[in-house]
């Protein structure tokens, strides 16, 4: 198994956590942060590509590298507006979940605001 | 065959490390275990070859997104004990569907067997017009520019989003960063040293970016983290938002990109087109210019939305 193969599995794997966890996981914290690890396994996806197309004396074809790096910064600024609304959210009502009814007894009501 | 057992083991050391970010049920931890993924996954970027994403992944992806995620952690904490994990059955739904998203990304390549396409060579071949040596910061500052003036936006539209979550009475005021409490400690100390090394190596990374591995991204990071560093430890105050200065270091970078893109009409042939020979003295000035305006536009993302009234 080369380089190329082992990351490609990597990245697809990476993509599976972060969807499960995105799925699964009740926190919206939690979720923006699976969010994150599934970002990552895409950019990884795009680094194998880039990786295959090696050539001209470069490890790795620069266009995707690029994008990678750029993408990056994106994830980050969306991150940062996610994390900064779900504050908010918590200041305004207490809470940070994403419950639309109030099956759930352990939530108090959010003091006539909503 | 050592090559290939350090890669695997890398791989083995990432699945794990997701998969305990993913399963772990206090986001506090998850969130430290997530910092120290990113750090091996920029092991992983070196080992695909590719220096420039290793350092942007080290700096961003790990670095400043988890001190962003870490700091709502705490917030967050009384919420967590609310929270309730779908029952079994959804689970075992839920990660059948991952098992069959990732198996079918990682089959992909045994049913495409397509040809490796690869612009490694067109990117070369003109990269010595520019005068620049990293084909990384070619794709970024000359054939790709427009993206990447884009993107430096794209931090200022979300600077700006993140601000107007604030109440309307603090507009233009501090951010609520949560200071660092021990005055007498390691991190203070560090706060009072590393800072004037921290902006040299900025300084550095951004000037070598040109030839070798480096930009104005990973400077404009590791002077943000000078910046946040000198913020939580209270050695220097976290300035309040209305300040005219403050913002013009904001605008520099990309205005400075637009000054020179419009330019391009006039001395050269298009937008973002650089004149003949002068192409890599335009492009370093543009680096040091958003240097500084990315430091400043990460430590605020860092800082969160204004929290006290403004200055009158």
């Amino acid at each position: 198994m080369n380089a190329i193969t082992i990351y490609w599995i990597c990245g697809s794997g990476l993509v599976g956590f972060g969807l499960y966890g995105l799925i699964v996981n009740p926190q919206p914290l939690a979720k923006i942060l699976a969010l994150n690890l599934l970002g990552s396994g895409v950019f990884l996806l795009f680094g194998v590509i880039a990786r295959r197309g090696a050539g001209a004396g470069l490890g790795g074809d620069p266009v995707p590298q690029a994008l990678v790096i750029t993408g990056i910064v994106v994830a980050f600024s969306a991150t940062a507006i996610a994390v900064a609304l779900l504050l908010r959210l918590f200041e305004v009502s207490g809470e940070a979940n994403l419950e639309t009814d109030d099956t759930d007894p352990g939530v108090p009501p959010p003091d006539g605001k909503s | 065959m050592t090559q290939s057992l350090l890669d695997i083991g890398i791989v083995g050391l990432l699945f794990a490390l997701g998969a305990w970010t993913v399963l772990v049920r206090e986001v506090r931890t998850a969130t430290i275990v997530f910092i120290t993924y990113g750090l091996l996954l920029s092991l992983a970027w070196i080992r695909l070859h590719a220096v420039d994403v290793a350092l942007t992944e080290a700096a961003i992806g790990s670095g400043v997104t988890g001190m962003l995620l870490i700091n709502a952690a705490a917030r967050l904490k009384p919420t967590e004990r609310h929270a309730m994990r779908p029952a079994l059955p959804l689970r075992m739904v839920a990660a059948l569907v991952c098992l069959a998203v990732a198996g079918g990304l990682a089959a992909m390549p045994l049913y495409a067997p397509f040809q490796p396409a690869s612009l490694a060579a067109e990117a070369v071949d003109n990269l010595s017009a520019s005068g620049l040596g990293n084909p990384v910061a070619g794709v970024l500052f000359v054939y790709r520019a427009f993206d990447t003036l884009l993107e430096k936006v794209v931090l200022l539209l979300a600077l700006i989003g993140v601000w107007s979550l604030a109440p309307d009475r603090f507009w233009g005021g501090a951010p609520g960063l949560r200071l660092f409490g021990q005055q007498a400690s390691v991190l203070v100390l560090l706060a009072r040293t590393l800072p004037p090394f921290g902006i040299m190596f900025a300084l550095y990374m951004t000037w070598v970016g040109a030839d070798e591995p480096g930009g104005a991204f990973q400077g404009g990071t590791v002077l943000a983290a000078m910046w946040i560093l000198v913020m939580m430890t209270g050695v220097w105050a976290v300035p309040a938002l209305n300040s005219v200065r403050l913002r013009m270091m904001l605008l520099a970078g990309p205005l400075c990109f637009l000054a020179i893109g419009f330019s391009g009409f006039f001395l050269a042939d298009a937008f973002l087109d650089y004149p003949d020979g002068y192409a890599k003295p335009l492009i370093i000035a543009v680096e040091f210019a958003l240097t500084l305006s990315i430091g400043i536009a990460l430590g605020l993302l860092a800082a969160g939305p204004p929290a006290k009234a403004p200055p009158a």
